[in-house]
């Protein structure tokens, strides 16, 4: 009889569990983002907006200081800094105030299948509202084909809204040739770069970016606080509040700064900048070291995505034959997400793994890991261990694996869809 | 998501996994589910031609945690039984006893499935069809290979 607990995988020295390896979905806050926030949680409290004495003063020069460390991490000027409650709010005023702002030169936005659903639900909002929307497909990389892009786009084009990075695969688009093509036809260029700020090198104007998401929480910095990136010059995009009120952050976005999170973020995304090289190489280091562990001991694995064009922490791979709720239940000590439908709320595979052509029963079979800035090797290789382990155990368990290992073509079967 | 107790008990120490001989006279297979679904149950029985009584059961699962469960008690409650009485199982008695969550009631539904599933294609090889009740199910074709 096969047991699935009874496995004694030795937990290594200094390795504390559960183990968070999810940093795809937020990341710890980093104790140096947390030092720089304190005062601005206790003493330093003013109203950024309040002019006439020195509490709002020292408010607003931290805030004005955390403007320019964002800046800095992606090549753009302090003054195209727009401060929000996060990534969401980021993308809906990205759209839905440039859809809005330019509705005179057209209706029509170009965007992808695998965005996040902060965009593609605005979209659809947007669509409502007599937007035509054009949904981009991905190649089985995860990539979008830049001809499909360059067809896609007409007279009536005000905007393309490409993510650089993707939250399941990791997968980064081809930003610089998709900025390119944009400008080249005076259309405004979104990104929603909140998992690639911060983990790869971002420079709008290299890139030719002229909007941009971003976030804390991805960034070890704290969560309810993000930003949006405007371009003022070549061109100058305007875009139309979608909240209305005091006129903050120059009639962008009205409502009281956060400003311990502010500091937070901009704590956040200098320690990112200066770190970025190192962190980099570590990070790419223990992924592959994942990798190999598992494709070492394992059979019908594979990553989902590009490999090439792909974040430092991520590795999205599906262990075929083996459901993932079932093997995330088996590695309950190891944050990690999975594809599956049973981990969803919708009870539907991952829409992202299907865009990239895989068959549901290989979209329930993955596994994202998200390795981060608190992630350890000797971490790396107790995941490595015990996932092996359960995957062994969970095939003991699975039809299809010995049907597979029989010689039986599983499409050859008549399943009787539930 | 929260399981109870007894479906970690059933994941952690699944009961009666394995296979018996499909292509015995005395064995019934059931094989429900489909793999873009999530889930994929074998259930097997040897039944005594003379007594009816279920001797053994045999199971294996593509699934979620509850999918594994749902069939692993579901081998431990029809050891033992007459085919007759296994029929009488239903998926709530399986949702009460794994206190499944009510997204997870499908998995007890595809356990009684499996149920109905091998003992109509024990039936079926013993002549005594027009008993079963219609069980088209995916163990015709792989009995076919």
């Amino acid at each position: 009889m096969s047991t699935v607990e009874n496995a004694v995988i030795a937990v290594p020295a200094g390795v504390k569990l559960p183990i968070y390896m999810d940093n795809h979905a937020t990341t710890p806050l980093d104790p140096r983002v947390l030092d720089a926030m304190m005062p601005y949680l206790t003493k330093t409290f003013g109203n950024a907006a309040s002019r006439n004495h020195s509490f709002g003063w020292e408010a607003e020069q931290a805030v004005e200081n955390a403007r320019g460390q964002i800046a800095k991490l992606i090549g753009a000027t302090a003054k195209e800094i727009i401060f929000t409650s996060g990534a969401t709010e980021s993308n809906n005023l990205a759209l839905k105030g440039i859809a809005e702002m330019y509705r005179e030169r057209g209706n029509h936005i170009i965007t992808q299948v695998t965005e996040h659903k902060a965009v593609l639900d605005t979209c659809k909002r947007l669509e409502k509202y007599g937007y035509r929307v054009t949904y981009l497909p991905v190649k089985a990389d995860g990539l979008i084909d830049l001809e499909d892009l360059k067809r896609a786009m007409d007279d009536k084009t005000i905007l393309v809204s490409i993510m650089f990075a993707n939250n399941e695969i990791g997968v980064v688009q081809p930003i610089a040739e998709i900025g390119k093509l944009c400008h080249e036809r005076n259309i405004i260029f979104h990104t929603d770069a909140v998992q690639a700020v911060g983990k790869v090198p971002v420079d709008v104007n290299k890139l030719n970016i002229d909007v941009l998401s971003l976030s804390g929480h991805k960034i070890y910095g704290p969560k309810g606080v993000g930003a949006l990136y405007v371009r003022r010059r070549n061109p100058r995009v305007q875009i139309a509040a979608q909240i209305d009120g005091g006129g903050h952050e120059r009639g962008m976005r009205s409502g009281t700064l956060n400003v311990p999170g502010i500091v937070g973020l901009g704590a956040a995304c200098e320690i990112a900048g200066n770190e970025m090289a190192e962190e980099t190489a570590r990070l790419q280091g223990m992924r592959d070291r994942l990798r190999a562990k598992l494709e070492g001991s394992l059979d019908y694995v594979h990553v989902n995505g590009s490999w090439e064009h792909r974040l430092p922490g991520n590795l999205n791979m599906s262990f075929v034959y083996v459901e993932g709720e079932s093997l995330l239940m088996g590695i309950n000590d190891i944050a990690v997400s999975s594809g599956s439908a049973c981990t969803s709320a919708t009870l539907e595979p991952s829409y992202v793994l299907k865009a990239l052509g895989l068959g549901d029963d290989v979209a329930h079979s993955s596994i994202r890991f998200g390795l981060g800035r608190f992630n350890s090797q000797a971490e790396v290789d107790y995941t490595a261990d015990k996932l092996i382990d359960v995957v062994q155990k969970l095939r003991e368990l699975s039809p299809l694996y010995e049907m597979v290992k029989e010689g039986i073509d599983l499409t050859k079967i008549e399943w009787q869809a539930h | 998501m929260a399981y109870s107790d007894k479906v970690i008990d059933h994941y952690n120490n699944p009961r009666n996994v394995g296979q018996l001989d499909k292509k015995s006279q005395e064995v019934g297979t059931g094989l429900v589910g489909a793999p873009e679904c999530g889930d994929v149950m074998r259930l097997q029985i040897k039944v005594n031609p003379s007594t009816q009584v279920i001797e053994e059961a045999k199971f294996k699962t593509f699934g979620c945690g509850s999918a594994i469960a749902s069939s692993s008690l579901a081998t431990e409650w029809i050891k033992g039984k007459t085919v007759n009485e296994a029929m009488q199982i239903k998926n709530t008695d399986i949702v009460k006893e794994l206190a499944l969550p009510p997204v997870k009631i499908h998995c007890s539904v595809l356990a009684e499935d499996a149920i109905r599933a091998a003992i109509g294609d024990w039936k079926k090889k013993n002549g005594m069809e027009n008993l079963a009740e219609a069980t088209h199910n995916a163990a015709e074709s792989v009995a076919a290979q």
